[in-house]
């Protein structure tokens, strides 16, 4: 399959190991992987903070990319969810019928990459291994918006060697939500410290999520307490081989 | 703490405040985590859950959308029934009826039944200000008020307390309470009834609210667990209900789905104990005077307001505080509002204007748009989606003045307008963080980054990006 590449700006910015991840999960299951080039950012954080109108002209550049690509993959929850659920609402509120037309065509081609690999792909053993304790945490938009369900973790049992341990309170938010991160830091902080302490109840080596936004948010508290345990986006788990 | 929500901080402030109180986290996280461990075990009973939750959610919206015919309609059979039915705006108007309404009868004090529309206008405050007390019924209502307190939660007002702190209040502000009173709940529960039946037999008004108001027979409906609404309903001579204008059901048989999603979501209850219901007055039995007045104070606002008016659905069950995390760390007070949590977010805001005061703006951004609340909303109301818009409505009040944050995103906007200005950002990033960093991490950092560095490392941006990795494979 011909596999379209939205990286997302934060990924392609913080985070290039994870991109390099998908693509070498994509291209050893068989797909051929493209990127066009001309892709920036989703507008998710513009449209989360209010700024609805600034947001307009991103969605329009979103669109114009990715017109021509029939599947459209990208390694994150949060900005899947923000293309899918809220493109339309930018369309709507800009007036633009034609950019509406085209966010409705475009939008359900969009998929996160384990929801790709498990409905579209229809695999769940990718022929991975990674051989440490490794616990996931369901983010909030893959769980509510996207309502990944089992898939992540159907991905993550079939790696070899992986030792998968279920985080207690699994479910409740990490804290991150964005700005918020930064608007509310204190009580985002408080959140964040509440999933540390249940990630490190687990013993777990890695945190592993859908979304390196969260895992950002978290393994910045757990680097600051000094902790070893390492975030890691699953794709990199998923990308992982024998020697 | 006084009585009223005037002058209230910014949210952020006000959450920083309560964080640092660890007995209150502690209540918190104990309370809501026992109501939701309730309500879902209720919820999960009902195999029809969900197509009780659409009924609930189109009643609501059929509701709203035709609410001039079916307030007047309630109306007509209110006053067919005996009862008067007034109209009023705000809460001044509201409490000036009110008070009206005390003094022709004679009374300087009123029994009240726990309200969410009462604290909304502030009628007690109103009241004391006339000469007239008021007595809260409901105990946790009750414990608030003698704390001269403000209540944390919709269902349970008084959730920020514990039983040494209630019993401290009881001994200190309750006539007749002696050392002799421990903090054992049922001891407690023994003071409080001693004092409010004193209370029952003497009042000659009574106050309340309503959960429901069902226009095609002119009913009003109360659900509680204590039976103390019912004493206040039945044993005065005079009855006055403040309602909001959004609590109307058509009909009966819509009354039935809402009584089927209220309990179970509000109190983990599959019935609430005490539901009672009146259509104006019936000689020889209650009370002889019945009063209605139904209340806007922002409602309409907020119902012409395409994305804000599905707030108006809520029945004020309380079951997206007990899911949220934000609401489970600060607890109610920060919200600076009689309705905190999720929908209090969006309630506030629009009922009071987004501009209105200092803590109304930063309500839609006290939330990480986390979704568990919308999970829950047995009217389904896209909290989410509310918390955004109201957002989007917080930053265009704003626009046409000076803003670092506006800056910010323009800025952002720019470098996202094309891949060539992205990489320049990409390039800015990757040198701006190698100059921060320490041993692979950057660490605290000064001014606007003060609140994601607090607490927080980052780790060092890579210097090749996606996209130079992809161009050079």
């Amino acid at each position: 399959m011909r596999v379209a590449l939205f990286i997302t700006c934060f990924n392609d910015t913080l985070f290039p190991a994870t991109g390099q991840a998908v693509v070498r999960v994509l291209e050893r299951l068989g797909h051929e992987v493209v990127f066009p080039p001309d892709q920036t950012c989703c507008g998710q954080m513009h449209f989360n903070t209010g700024y609805q109108r600034e947001c307009v002209p991103l969605v329009r550049s979103f669109v114009d990319t990715f017109a021509d690509a029939d599947v459209v993959v990208a390694p994150s929850a949060s900005c899947v969810g923000m293309v899918r659920d809220f493109h339309g609402r930018v369309a709507e509120v800009s007036g633009d019928r034609g950019l509406a037309a085209a966010v409705a065509e475009t939008a359900p081609r969009v998929h996160e990459f384990t929801e790709f690999l498990v409905d579209i792909a229809g695999v769940t053993d990718v022929g991975a291994y990674f051989p440490h304790r490794v616990t996931y945490h369901p983010t909030c938009h893959g769980l509510r918006l996207l309502k990944l369900g089992d898939r992540p973790q159907a991905l993550l049992r079939a790696v070899e060697g992986i030792d998968l341990v279920d985080l207690p309170d699994a479910t409740e938010c990490c804290g991150f939500g964005g700005t918020f991160a930064v608007k509310n830091s204190d009580v985002s902080v408080a959140m964040g410290t509440d999933k540390v302490a249940r990630v490190l109840a687990t013993g777990a080596e890695v945190l592993t999520a859908a979304d390196n936004s969260c895992l950002m948010h978290v393994g910045g508290l757990l680097s600051r307490s000094k902790s070893s345990v390492r975030v890691m986006h699953l794709a990199e788990i998923l990308a992982g081989e024998r020697g | 703490m006084t009585g009223t929500w005037l002058g209230m901080p910014p949210f952020p402030e006000a959450a920083r405040k309560a964080l640092g109180d660890t007995q209150l986290r502690t209540n918190l996280r104990k309370a809501t985590g026992t109501i939701r461990g309730k309500r879902a075990a209720v919820v999960a009973e009902r195999a029809d859950w969900e197509a009780l939750r659409v009924a609930g959610k189109e009643i609501k919206d059929r509701t709203l959308h035709n609410l001039d015919t079916y307030l007047e309609q309630l109306e007509r059979n209110v006053t067919a029934a005996g009862g008067v039915v007034h109209w009023a705006r705000d809460a001044a108007e509201a409490n000036r009826i009110v008070i009206d309404l005390v003094r022709a009868a004679d009374a300087d004090e009123v029994v009240k039944v726990k309200s969410m529309a009462t604290q909304e206008i502030e009628l007690n405050e109103a009241l004391a200000e006339a000469g007239i007390a008021a007595y809260e019924t409901d105990l946790a209502e009750l414990i608030v008020q003698l704390g001269h307190d403000r209540p944390s939660h919709i269902l349970v007002p008084a959730i920020h307390r514990n039983r040494a702190e209630i019993r401290d209040i009881f001994l200190r502000e309750m006539p007749g309470v002696t050392e002799a009173l421990t903090d054992d709940p049922a001891e407690l529960a023994a003071a409080a009834r001693a004092h409010l039946r004193r209370k029952f037999l003497t009042a000659k008004v009574a106050v309340s609210g309503a959960n429901f108001a069902v226009a095609d027979s002119g009913t009003l409906v109360v659900v509680e667990s204590e039976g103390n609404g019912r004493m206040c309903l039945t044993l005065p001579e005079v009855l006055i209900s403040v309602v909001g204008i959004e609590k109307l059901v058509p009909t009966w048989q819509d009354l039935e789905v809402m009584l089927q999603l209220l309990p179970r979501s509000s109190t983990g209850e599959r019935m609430n104990p005490y539901t009672s219901t009146w259509t104006g007055v019936t000689p020889g039995d209650g009370p002889r005077e019945f009063h209605l007045i139904l209340l806007d104070n922002g409602r309409t606002d907020a119902l012409a307001d395409d994305i804000g008016r599905q707030a108006l659905r809520c029945i004020r069950c309380s079951a997206c505080l007990n899911v949220c995390p934000v609401y489970e760390r600060t607890g109610g007070h920060a919200y600076g509002s009689v309705y905190p949590g999720p929908i209090g977010a969006i309630l506030t805001p629009q009922l009071r204007g987004v501009t209105a005061d200092e803590v109304s703006p930063t309500l839609p951004f006290a939330s990480t748009l986390c979704g568990a609340c919308y999970e829950v909303c047995p009217v389904l109301i896209d909290i989410p989606q509310a918390l955004v818009h109201l957002r989007a409505k917080a930053v265009d009040a704003k626009r046409g003045k000076p803003s670092a944050e506006r800056a910010a995103m323009r800025v952002a906007q720019w470098f996202f307008g094309s891949s060539r200005r992205l990489r320049v950002a990409q390039r800015l990033v990757a040198t701006g963080g190698r100059v921060l960093s320490r041993r692979g991490r950057i660490g605290r950092l000064p001014g606007p980054l003060k609140g994601w560095s607090g607490a927080r490392d980052t780790a060092t941006p890579p210097r090749r990006t996606f996209r130079t990795w992809w161009e050079s494979r």
